[in-house]
């Protein structure tokens, strides 16, 4: 009984081997094939090279997309909080009619295909003539991450403590300072940690974009129509950096949950 | 105690207006916008606004090459499905044995977990097409073992390609909800279940199970609904002839094809569709944790 059991758990180990193989492998191969000397990607490799990093240096065009992808993120992410952390305030402290179809409509643009979002703003902007734009793209990436924002900040906000709010307000501390000196200091983590998400996905972002953006470039879209060139080993190397920022924001965030619930 | 003691329902309004007046404009009316344009006329330059049930008859109905469109939607629908359950079946093993079987390392795990999550979909996409490429390294690799001496042209720009990556692309979807289901099993169920006579087979069986089933249906709803609503990696690793999903077809509709209302109209199948998919996976998932609930009372 105990040998067949050990068995079992042995096949279970090597499975789970398996399946974390085929999620991090393929991203190994782009980071290791982003130092091939060769423009080919093919096996093996025939020597060691920085020459894709130089390459994607001088690609203006790559770089130029970077900062847009930069601008739009800060100023979505930025705009998303402003909006979000109120709602979700307001969604923890009321009661109010429409209450409940309020919270299914904000959910919608990470629920609903990203796609769908994208066409149906495309549509939209184009009857009140707004052109495909970089404004066009920050509205978008905003209204998806207003979700975020206030999903998570509303589950921080949820599981707070009022008693130490109330005994801040028995201490005669006024409405905004005990917001101020009590509240916010105790979902700050819930802050970050929704604005380093949603920084990220505005990086990342392609279905919304793909139809908002016009000639205005972000990185991912400007990514996406060089794989679709052929191949061009800087997709490599930029997808290299792409995941190793990725890597330092989630560590980050991580962090900071740990923080949270230490 | 009431919720409103601290803030006086004088702030509602402040706090409500901004994010609810955004949503109405950027979301709800785009949306709106997307229903009524699927009930008008296709222009040569713009929309003809005239009512018109043509673009949804145009869906169901067979083209002159014999072909009927709604048919890619059934076929979308089947590949979402491979796709889900390929995912379950990557995730939950592993999701089970990271909880029960690591020890050591549990932040270092939880870590494998949450990265794929957060990489760029577009890395993860584009890193099949270098691995499946006619001179990518599958093939490549191949060559230089000595199993073919030919670059095979089997693996990209065909459906298995389209499903390898989206099963990678989707699995973290997957394995995080189970991976937090099966986290949040009191240890102490499973070995009041061994107590009472269970074997380990039984205990999975009626402990684990059940009370990792919302998790299971809450992230295989995410990939079905995610995969359906594709429109990338079919057009990245399903070749130039991607026309083979519906998210494909509505985009070329509001590209190159020009032809918002029909687009529009597909739009709003799709939509139906993935409502209703979530009402049903929403109340699946809530009686299932009710059973939760019952069962830890017990």
């Amino acid at each position: 009984m105990r040998q067949t059991w050990n068995g079992i758990t042995l096949c279970l180990a090597l499975f789970s081997a398996g399946v974390l193989a085929f999620i991090y492998l393929p991203l190994l191969v782009v980071v290791v094939y982003s130092f091939n000397a060769d423009s080919v990607n093919s096996f093996p490799m025939t020597g060691v090279s920085l020459k894709w990093y130089r390459a994607m240096m001088q690609n203006q065009q790559l770089i130029a997309s970077l900062k847009n992808s930069v601008m739009v993120a800060l100023i979505s992410t930025g705009l998303a909080m402003l909006l979000g952390v109120p709602g979700a305030l307001a969604l923890d402290r009321y009661d109010f009619a429409g209450k409940k179809i309020f919270e299914r409509i904000v959910l919608l643009p990470l629920i609903l295909p990203g796609i769908l979002t994208g066409v149906a703003m495309l549509g939209f902007f184009q009857e009140m003539g707004i052109k495909p734009s970089m404004p066009a793209v920050v509205i978008g990436h905003t209204t998806f991450l207003i979700a975020i924002v206030l999903t998570q900040v509303y589950a921080r906000l949820k599981r707070l403590d009022r008693a130490i709010e109330e005994a801040s307000a028995d201490l005669g501390a006024s409405r905004w300072q005990t917001f101020w000196h009590i509240t916010l200091p105790n979902i700050s983590t819930a802050l970050i940690g929704s604005a380093l998400l949603s920084f990220t996905l505005s990086l990342d972002e392609i279905p919304v974009t793909f139809f908002l953006n016009g000639v205005f470039n972000t990185l991912p879209i400007q990514i996406w129509g060089m794989t679709r060139n052929g191949l061009t080993p800087e997709v490599n190397a930029i997808s290299t950096v792409v995941f190793l920022a990725s890597l330092i924001l989630i560590v980050i965030s991580t962090r900071l949950r740990e923080e949270e619930k230490a | 105690m009431k919720k409103t003691a601290v803030h006086k329902k004088g702030m509602l309004l402040p706090l409500l207006l901004p994010p609810a007046i955004w949503l109405f404009l950027f979301l709800f009316l785009p949306y709106l916008n997307l229903f009524s344009y699927s009930f008008w006329k296709p222009g040569p330059f713009d929309v003809v606004k005239e009512f018109t049930l043509h673009n949804y008859a145009k869906f169901f109905t067979a083209t002159s090459s014999g072909s009927v469109p709604y048919h890619v939607l059934i076929d979308t629908v089947e590949l979402a499905l491979v796709v889900t359950v390929f995912t379950v079946i990557l995730s939950f093993p592993l999701a089970y044995y990271l909880n029960f079987k690591v020890t050591r390392f549990k932040q270092t795990i939880y870590m494998l977990v949450i990265i794929p999550l957060w990489v760029s979909y577009i890395v993860r996409a584009y890193s099949w097409k270098i691995i499946l490429g006619t001179n990518g390294i599958l093939n490549s690799a191949f060559i230089w073992l000595g199993v073919t001496d030919h670059p095979l042209d089997i693996f990209l720009y065909s459906k298995v390609s389209v499903i390898i990556g989206m099963v990678h692309i989707y699995t973290p979807f997957v394995l995080m909800p189970i991976y937090t289901a099966l986290e949040q099993i009191p240890r102490n169920l499973l070995e009041a279940s061994k107590d009472l006579g269970a074997g380990r087979f039984q205990s999975f069986l009626h402990v684990v199970v059940p009370l990792a089933l919302p998790g299971v249906i809450a992230g295989a709803t995410f990939a079905f609904v995610l995969s359906m609503g594709d429109f990338l990696a079919p057009s990245l690793l399903g070749g130039p002839d991607s026309s083979t999903m519906i998210a494909n077809i509505v985009q070329q509709q509001f590209g190159t094809s020009n032809n918002w209302p029909y687009g529009s109209a597909i739009g709003i199948v799709i939509l139906v569709l993935v409502l209703a998919i979530l009402e049903l996976t929403g109340r699946a998932e809530k009686r299932f944790s009710a059973l939760d609930t019952v069962a830890m009372r017990k």
